[in-house]
């Protein structure tokens, strides 16, 4: 049959992109690349300090293209490592939460009764209680250590996935083609990894989309309180709090590794949107 | 010949509630209701929307739960909905939908859907269940390049031989089809229904064949059960049940139904409401709508017993021996 999969429907023929999901894509690319590569990237290490060469501003040096900050380390080797280092923790705590809220929004569906209560319940209380408090809390009493913080952060969200994943697997199961499959006599599994999860999978990738700055800003909001990544690592919202003291004199420390955020959470959203019209067979 | 499908006074209330503190209203969707299938043979079911129709098809299959009565299949009590062994049945029994669209997903090519049972109850290899598909498909006029689409991109009859491609691909003895041809246009209806005689001459199938369309039923099936507000009024076979209708709600059903040639005069107009199955009337649920109605009608529930052989009625104007035309006359 290779005549089926060579009408694929899912053909990615260059020229079509837009514009802007082109230039989306050429950031996300760029970002991952250097999140990658970084220790092979950085012009210098990104822990050196140099007394000497506090505050200097970007592009005065060939040395320091991004300019160096309040004790003289090289801004620029410090965005390449945040950007790896943030990138880690978004994508990981990302992916956690949809497995986690999906798995979770799946099984209130499938068993109903108290299984569905119990979720439901722990999908209040998550709404309910502030993230920060939650994870302050813990990382005070834990300590902290970057596979933490990434599963603390794969916690932020999953209730937003686990209520879309059983309202839409409940109206499928109660009419439609999760009935005929059932019918056709298919195991649970079957339903949901197969027919179920592809067609809610616009609404979860969209919510992915959304999610993804959220983890970036709650990871800087923790760096910036001292809970988040601890110095001497750094991370993009570490860099802005600890840059946030020097805004007047040397706004730079603080508005690249910004840049970098707003730039990537927007990427990732416009590609998300994108994403999720291609990935409908029905439009278009 | 034994009966490949036994319902033995089936019956299913709905437990629903008005308003946030309303008090509690029981809905007998279907309300005792015996029949039996036997191979090679079309059941027709009929009666207007809320009578029950559907839900007695569902109980049919497993898909619901009788409140009381039960269920045989195959000789062996019904396995209860979503067990390995009800699984294992659904190859020996199928169904075919109202709306084809709703029932396929659309994310995946037909061809694809079509092949699943066989998947699903690991009959064949890979290759072979693709052939399988394929060849289905063409024996219900599909193409082999529209079997590589999606659902949305097909027409509405070619989607809805989709679905009896999928219902008939392991071959199953039984068939329920929930009104499958009245979401389809009435040009296409014929299409889908002689398809359907035509599969099951070829397979000796038996068919439970649920619809409002006398005009349908009439071309497909053998025996017919006329249902009134969850019980069954009247049954017999087909060219008897609806060409000399003795109940009073069947022959007002049957003079409904257009045909050419016939005198409009003749029909019966059914006054009063609509019958509304939370508040099931006294006695036999179709006297707020009688012509002939009795005292004897709102107070006491006839049973259905034979008027003729192998035709049934449940009317105590019928028991009484007194053909309801003279007295209407």
């Amino acid at each position: 049959m290779a005549d089926i999969s060579a009408q694929a429907p899912f053909r990615l023929t260059l020229p079509r992109l837009p514009w802007y999901v082109w230039a989306a894509l050429i950031w996300i690319v760029l970002v991952l690349v250097v999140a990658v590569f970084a220790p092979l990237l950085t012009p210098h290490p990104y822990t050196a300090m140099k007394l000497t060469n506090r505050f200097v501003p970007p592009f005065d040096r060939w040395t320091h293209p991004l300019g160096t900050d309040e004790l003289g380390r090289d801004v620029l080797s410090r965005l390449i490592i945040s950007v790896r280092i943030s990138l880690l923790i978004a994508f990981g705590a990302t992916l956690i939460s949809a497995v986690l809220g999906t798995t979770l929004g799946f099984l209130a569906a499938h068993f109903r009764g108290w299984v569905e209560q119990l979720v439901l319940t722990l999908a209040d209380f998550q709404a309910a209680m502030p993230f920060l408090i939650m994870a302050l809390s813990v990382l005070a009493f834990f300590g902290n250590s970057l596979p933490l913080l990434i599963g603390l952060m794969g916690l932020y969200g999953w209730e937003r996935y686990a209520r879309v994943a059983r309202g839409l697997a409940i109206s499928a199961n109660t009419q439609g083609y999760a009935t005929a499959v059932t019918q056709l006599g298919a195991a649970p599994q079957r339903i949901y990894l197969r027919h179920i999860l592809p067609n809610i999978a616009s609404t979860l990738i969209v919510s992915m989309t959304l999610v993804f700055p959220e983890v970036i800003l709650v990871e800087s909001g923790l760096s910036f309180l001292g809970l988040g990544v601890q110095p001497p690592m750094t991370s993009l919202g570490n860099m802005v709090g600890y840059g946030r003291d020097y805004i007047t004199r040397a706004p730079w420390i603080m508005l690249s590794p910004a840049v970098v955020i707003v730039l990537t959470t927007l990427a990732v959203s416009m590609l998300g949107d994108w994403l999720r019209d291609k990935l409908d067979p029905t439009l278009g | 010949m034994t009966a490949l499908l036994t319902l033995d006074a089936v019956a299913r209330a709905y437990v629903g509630r008005q308003g946030l503190f309303g008090r509690v209203t029981t809905v007998r969707a279907v309300d005792g209701v015996s029949l039996t299938l036997v191979r090679g043979e079309t059941l027709g079911i009929v009666g207007e929307s809320g009578s029950g129709k559907s839900t007695l098809g569902r109980m049919a299959l497993g898909l619901e739960t009788p409140d009381e009565g039960g269920v045989r299949a195959f000789d062996a009590p019904m396995p209860a909905l979503g067990t390995p062994g009800w699984r294992a049945l659904r190859r020996r029994m199928q169904m075919v939908f109202q709306d084809p669209l709703g029932a396929l997903d659309r994310r995946l090519p037909v061809l694809d859907q079509v092949a699943e049972p066989l998947t699903i109850h690991a009959i064949g290899d890979a290759k072979a269940r693709q052939d399988v598909a394929m060849a289905a498909l063409q024996a219900v006029g599909l193409s082999s390049e529209q079997a590589l689409r999606y659902p949305h991109a097909l027409s509405g009859g070619q989607r809805q031989r989709v679905v009896i491609a999928r219902a008939l691909i392991t071959d199953p003895d039984l068939l329920v089809c929930d009104e499958p041809v009245s979401a389809l246009d009435v040009s296409i209806q014929a299409q889908v229904v002689n398809l359907l005689i035509d599969m099951q001459a070829a397979r000796g199938l038996a068919m439970l064949f649920i619809s409002h369309d006398l005009r349908v039923v009439r071309q497909i099936a053998s025996r017919v059960a006329v249902m009134y507000l969850g019980r069954i009024i009247e049954t017999g076979a087909a060219a008897d049940v609806l060409r000399a209708p003795r109940h009073p709600y069947t022959r007002a059903l049957v003079s409904a139904a257009p045909a050419p040639g016939r005198d409009r005069a003749d029909r019966v107009i059914l006054t009063g409401e609509p019958p509304n199955p939370a508040a099931r009337p006294t006695g036999c649920a179709f006297h707020p709508r009688c012509p002939l109605v009795t005292d004897r009608c709102r107070t006491e529930a006839p049973v259905l017993s034979a008027i003729a052989p192998a035709h049934s009625a449940a009317c105590h104007l019928l028991s009484t021996q007194t053909p309801p035309a003279a007295k209407a006359a």
